[in-house]
């Protein structure tokens, strides 16, 4: 492939550091407006509770309070898929966890707000929480939290799939192990709080959000403010951290939008550290439980994993993520007959949805110890065993995804050479695990249903030179880099002299966000192809002469035609198989990441050091180096939290979170992360952007069953839960096992029964879709 | 951001103007120094506050006086940093001073401030919105106890870093009152009680913290917290010793954040004076010194975990101490 880059492949800085350095860059709680309103939410202090009045009459009379909102006044359902459209901005029926918003006000300062909060009268009718798996299986003893739903108990989602020959499989085995896991919650903890500006001028609505998706946020406040969406702005802020907490639209958002439209005067609400706890969409605790068959040469002949999802108050990306939690265990390792069982609950806990990873942390969790443990029960070398499962680069998997470029066997390759896994000495106490992943570069289908473009770049040139246009939002990630380096790339210039407008619904084209490790391959796409576009133009204005100075380009370009605009899109192609559900887990192209991670577990305390971890990721291409490996070190530093302390944990029967401050939720400082080695793979994939796969999510994975299977190198005893803390590991050095039990009875449907892909089958768009239609499927 | 409730601050110029102030203010009045424990806390509505008197602008509250021959009298407001870094200060405090927080809280938080900071339950350091969810407790406008409930007291721990060391030293500190100064031993400032637990006149300021001379002392400061910095103690232990060759002359061990005040292990103390050091004799006295510690549930991590940590940090302290 190409070879002559000049501008891809460079470690530049990232456009938005300096402005980050300095404190330039303007957050949604930089903003100041004249006039402008601070906003309170009151939220319910019961998990569970009927709202039998609303009484907000006091409030309104306290001095400098200029708008008080109750549930009455933003009645409309919203949600960010449109399966589960079960939130409102403020409940007037009802109230699910401990944080739902009740009420608003706006006041000329905090304090009024906060008085003001304060003396508005909520009656509740206080409703038994359900706050946990096996509970929410059970009929509620007083009633459900969603009452209007067709499945039993507190159950949201329930799926049930079987691909290949099943029977065949087992039949086929020379041993079959179960295994039992349970993943615990966490939270993705951004620096930056989330905060909301909302300005209403004549009739238009501008927001300022920290959002990692301004066009799900115009899209939530159109449905529920019933405005068209014309007359709505939307306006990504500098922004503070994601990692997937900030993509559904939140109640905040809409709040400040409405006060601004009933008082006239701009308003602002940033949540405080506790209620970002609240707010929530984190990692969901899952209980999971894997039946795997192997023949006598250690081949896999059969899968079967069931997995409980503790989804919180509300849907949010719970029916995708009941999907991720089953979809991706068949692009790493090839499992010719694989069935899968998801269920999601509702409990009266902050909702869950998708954090850094989402939904697949948990099972890849699950399947590396699995697999080790089939491993040791055969008598098989664990990474020998697992090498030998690796899927390979374009071949079709038995749920029909299609895996193209495939760095696993390098990266594999890469860490075990580093660190010397595979000739480690002995010591007491010392040990090293190894675990591998896959993670999708963006969704193959779009969280709503349509056939329109994931993503559009649109370029400007005139004398002035080049602005890029893109909706996508650089939450910190470098996705402005990427659109930088590429126009830079095709149009023969530095990435430097790239304007770039982003994430703002007026002047920028749609891109769905910075989720789903989404943005470097589409947008990506989309800016080459408008770049190379942009170029064609140029060369034509320039008549074919070489080394005309770029800007004396755009002028030629512009007196002959004025100001000159291009555009390009990418929309990924159909790849996912002929049945119900297929959209969940295609992607055009799939990351691969391996690691090893070296402990020191010390058997008196039960205190884990992580010492080092060696990390190599197949990226594709890295458009900035630089910016992979930072991704990549994030990764494995969010991954070792959630390894070791992170835990969103909740009081009994309160249903109150335990530690909602940065204190006591605990998560690593700088001197708790070890030295990180990162390999970058390049494969250079067929459809990415000169080659480029995601960075974002994919490298958080194999670090934590990789620190699970060290623990259990170093001291002989399985945890199979998150996180690992002292005292599980001095539990299971006496009782050789820390984990749970069982799995617990679950309503499974019959399942959906797929006809497998040729193994080689790689079609994907028109022509898959016709294949289709031929074999009506 | 949570903010702090509207506050009358008052700047006195001296430490006795500082205590009457105090003293005329009554309960709704504190003493401030650095601040870092007070301010969150006040942001989360911990106290019913609406007067502060804050203490940094006293010049002469920031010296370090003395030498290692005759002692140091440290000043309230040297900050935790300053301490940390002091190169003739004992080793053990100085350790100690450095263990407290982060690098910005000690830079801002002073030495006396840590003496006297507050006691800390996950039940208490919460939001007034959290409280309420909660149930108020004891410490703050309930009459429960929420992690004993049964109790009649409030069970929150102390987290002083520099307490215990301090006591360990036999070191003293000095009060100021509203007409005249006294001193007292540290092991004397503190009550076993989780709301009630400096045994000083709330209006009294603490002035400086007096080191008696560290000749021949061995000292150590054993911390055990979940990550490497911001973290309170989650069981700690000081230790000073006076050593010939292995035989112990004096010793005395005192625990931090295994209750509601520093312990001061006498059993151990005892056991180890005439004994030969030796891991047979730390061990015993490591036992006998955790064996008063009572971790309950209301800081990180199992409290069962806890209380078998205590003797593991006694233990480290104590041959960290003998290799010093």
């Amino acid at each position: 492939m190409r070879d002559d880059l000049k501008v891809v492949g460079q470690p530049l800085p990232k456009p938005d550091a300096a402005a980050k350095v300095i404190g330039a860059a303007v957050y949604a709680d930089d903003i100041v407006i004249p006039r402008m309103l601070h906003c309170r939410l009151l939220r319910s202090p019961h998990p569970h509770a009927r709202i039998l009045s609303v009484d907000a009459s006091a409030a309104r009379r306290i001095p400098g309070v200029k708008g008080v909102l109750t549930g009455q006044d933003l009645p409309i359902r919203f949600g960010i898929l449109p399966v589960s459209q079960d939130e409102r901005a403020l409940e007037s029926e009802k109230v699910r966890y401990v944080g739902d918003p009740v009420a608003a006000v706006a006041a000329v300062d905090v304090e009024p707000a906060a008085a003001a909060l304060a003396a508005i009268k909520v009656e509740y009718e206080v409703l038994d929480p359900v706050l946990s798996i096996e509970d929410a299986l059970r009929d509620p003893r007083d009633e459900r939290i969603h009452a209007s739903r067709s499945l039993p108990a507190n159950v949201h989602r329930l799926q049930s799939y079987e691909f290949g020959d099943l029977v065949a499989g087992w039949a086929r085995a020379a041993h079959t192990r179960e295994d039992v896991f349970f993943f615990q919650g966490n939270t993705h903890l951004p620096m930056e709080q989330h905060s909301a500006v909302a300005q209403w001028v004549d009739g238009r609505l501008t927001v300022w959000s920290s959002t990692q998706v301004v066009h799900y946020v115009h899209r939530a406040l159109a449905k529920v403010l019933e405005l068209p969406m014309s007359q709505i702005r939307v306006i990504g802020a500098a922004h503070g951290g994601g990692f997937g907490g900030k993509t559904d639209p939140f109640a905040h958002e809409i709040v400040v939008a409405k006060l601004a439209m009933v008082t006239g005067r701009p308003v602002k609400c940033t949540l405080t550290r506790e209620e970002v706890f609240y707010a929530h969409r984190g990692r969901h605790p899952v209980l999971m439980w894997v039946k795997t068959g192997v023949d006598e040469k250690g081949r896999i002949t059969a899968m079967h994993f069931r997995s409980a999802l503790d989804g919180g108050a509300y849907g949010s990306y719970g029916a995708a993520s009941v999907f991720y939690t089953g979809t991706l265990q068949t692009v790493t390792y090839d499992i010719p007959a694989y069935k899968f069982e998801g269920c999601r609950v509702f409990t009266n806990k902050p909702p869950c949805g998708p954090k850094r990873g989402h939904g697949t942390p948990q099972p890849r969790f699950a399947l590396e110890l699995h697999l080790e443990k089939l491993a040791e029960q055969v008598g098989m070398e664990p990474v020998e065993f697992k090498r030998r499962n690796f899927v390979k680069p374009f071949t079709r998997a038995v749920n029909w995804l299609r895996v193209t470029s495939c760095g696993l066997e390098e990266c594999s390759e890469k860490v075990l050479a580093a660190s010397g896994y595979m000739t480690r000495g002995r010591r007491p106490g010392h040990g090293q695990g190894f675990a591998i992943s896959a993670y999708m570069s963006g969704a193959g289908t779009a969280i709503y249903w349509n056939d329109m473009p994931h993503s559009e770049v649109q370029l400007k040139v005139d004398r002035t030179g080049v602005t890029a246009f893109c909706g996508a939002m650089d939450i910190g990630q470098g996705s402005d880099a990427v659109i930088a380096q590429i126009v830079a790339e095709e149009l023969g210039i530095s990435a430097f002299d790239v304007r770039l407008v982003t994430a703002d619904t007026d002047s920028t084209p749609i891109d769905l966000g910075s989720y789903s490790s989404r943005v470097t391959f589409m947008a990506g796409n989309a800016a080459l192809e408008a770049a190379r576009k942009m170029r064609a133009l140029l060369d034509q204005a320039v008549e074919g002469r070489p080394d005309v100075p770029f800007l004396e380009a755009c002028e030629l370009a512009e007196t002959r035609w004025g100001a000159l605009s291009t555009a390009g899109s990418y929309t990924p192609p159909r790849i996912g198989g002929p049945f119900k559900g297929s959209g969940v887990g295609p992607s055009p192209a799939y990351s691969y990441s391996a690691a090893v991670v070296d402990v020191d577990a010390d058997p008196r305390t039960g205190i884990v050091r992580v010492n080092k971890v060696w990390i190599a990721h197949d990226i594709g291409r890295a458009i900035n180096p630089l910016l992979v490996i930072g991704q990549v070190e994030g990764s494995v530093y969010m991954a070792l939290g959630e390894a070791l302390m992170e835990e969103q944990t909740f009081r009994k029967q309160l249903g109150l979170h335990k530690w909602p401050s940065m204190l006591e939720y605990k998560s690593p400082t700088f001197l708790d992360t070890p030295e990180i080695e990162t390999f970058l793979v390049e494969t250079v994939d067929p459809e990415g952007p000169y080659g480029a796969k995601e960075a974002g999510q994919g490298p958080l994975l194999p670090v934590i069953p990789a620190l699970n299977l060290a623990v259990h190198d170093a001291l002989g005893v399985w945890i199979d839960e998150t996180p690992v803390t002292p005292e599980k590991v001095l539990k299971a050095l006496k009782d050789g096992r820390v984990g749970p039990k069982a799995f617990p009875v679950v309503p499974w449907p019959d399942p959906i029964l797929v006809e497998p892909p040729a193994r080689d089958d790689l079609r994907v768009g028109a022509e898959l879709e016709a294949a289709f239609a031929g074999s009506d499927a | 951001m949570l903010r702090l409730p509207r506050l009358r601050f008052l700047e006195p110029d001296s430490a006795r103007s500082a205590a009457r102030m105090a003293a005329d203010g009554g309960p709704t009045t504190m003493l401030v120094a650095g601040g870092t424990d007070i301010y969150p806390n006040l942001k989360r509505r911990q106290f019913g506050t609406d007067t502060l008197v804050g203490l940094t602008q006293l010049r002469e509250l920031h010296e370090v006086r003395g030498d290692a021959s005759s002692g140091f009298e440290i000043g309230a407001c040297v900050t935790l940093s300053a301490a940390s870094r002091h190169p003739e200060l004992d080793a053990g405090y100085a350790e100690a001073a450095g263990l407290v927080s982060s690098p910005p809280l000690r830079n801002a938080g002073t030495i006396g401030g840590n003496l006297c900071v507050d006691t800390r339950c996950n039940y208490y350091n919460q939001t007034q919105e959290w409280r309420q969810a909660a149930g108020y407790c004891l410490k703050k406008d309930g009459d429960i106890c929420l992690v004993a409930p049964s109790s009649p007291r409030c069970w929150a721990v102390t987290s002083s870093d520099t307490a215990p060391m301090a006591i360990a030293l036999g070191a003293t500190v000095v009060l100021a009152g509203t007409d005249a100064e006294r001193e007292l031993p540290v092991s004397a400032l503190y009550r076993d009680d989780g709301i009630d637990y400096l045994a000083k006149q709330p209006w009294e300021v603490v002035t400086a913290l007096r080191l008696p001379p560290v000749d021949g002392v061995r000292t150590a400061y054993v911390k055990l917290r979940r990550r490497g910095s911001i973290d309170f103690p989650i069981a700690s232990c000081a230790v000073a010793m006076r050593l010939d060759g292995d035989l112990v002359e004096s010793a005395r061990v005192v625990l931090g954040a295994v209750a509601s005040h520093p312990v001061e292990a006498q059993a151990a103390d005892e056991l180890l004076t005439g004994a030969r050091l030796n891991d047979e004799v730390v061990v015993a006295a490591a036992e006998a010194a955790a064996k008063p510690a009572r971790p309950l549930d209301n800081a990180d991590l199992d409290y069962f975990w806890r209380k078998k940590m205590v003797r593991v940090v006694v233990e480290e302290a104590l041959r960290k101490a003998a290799a010093r």
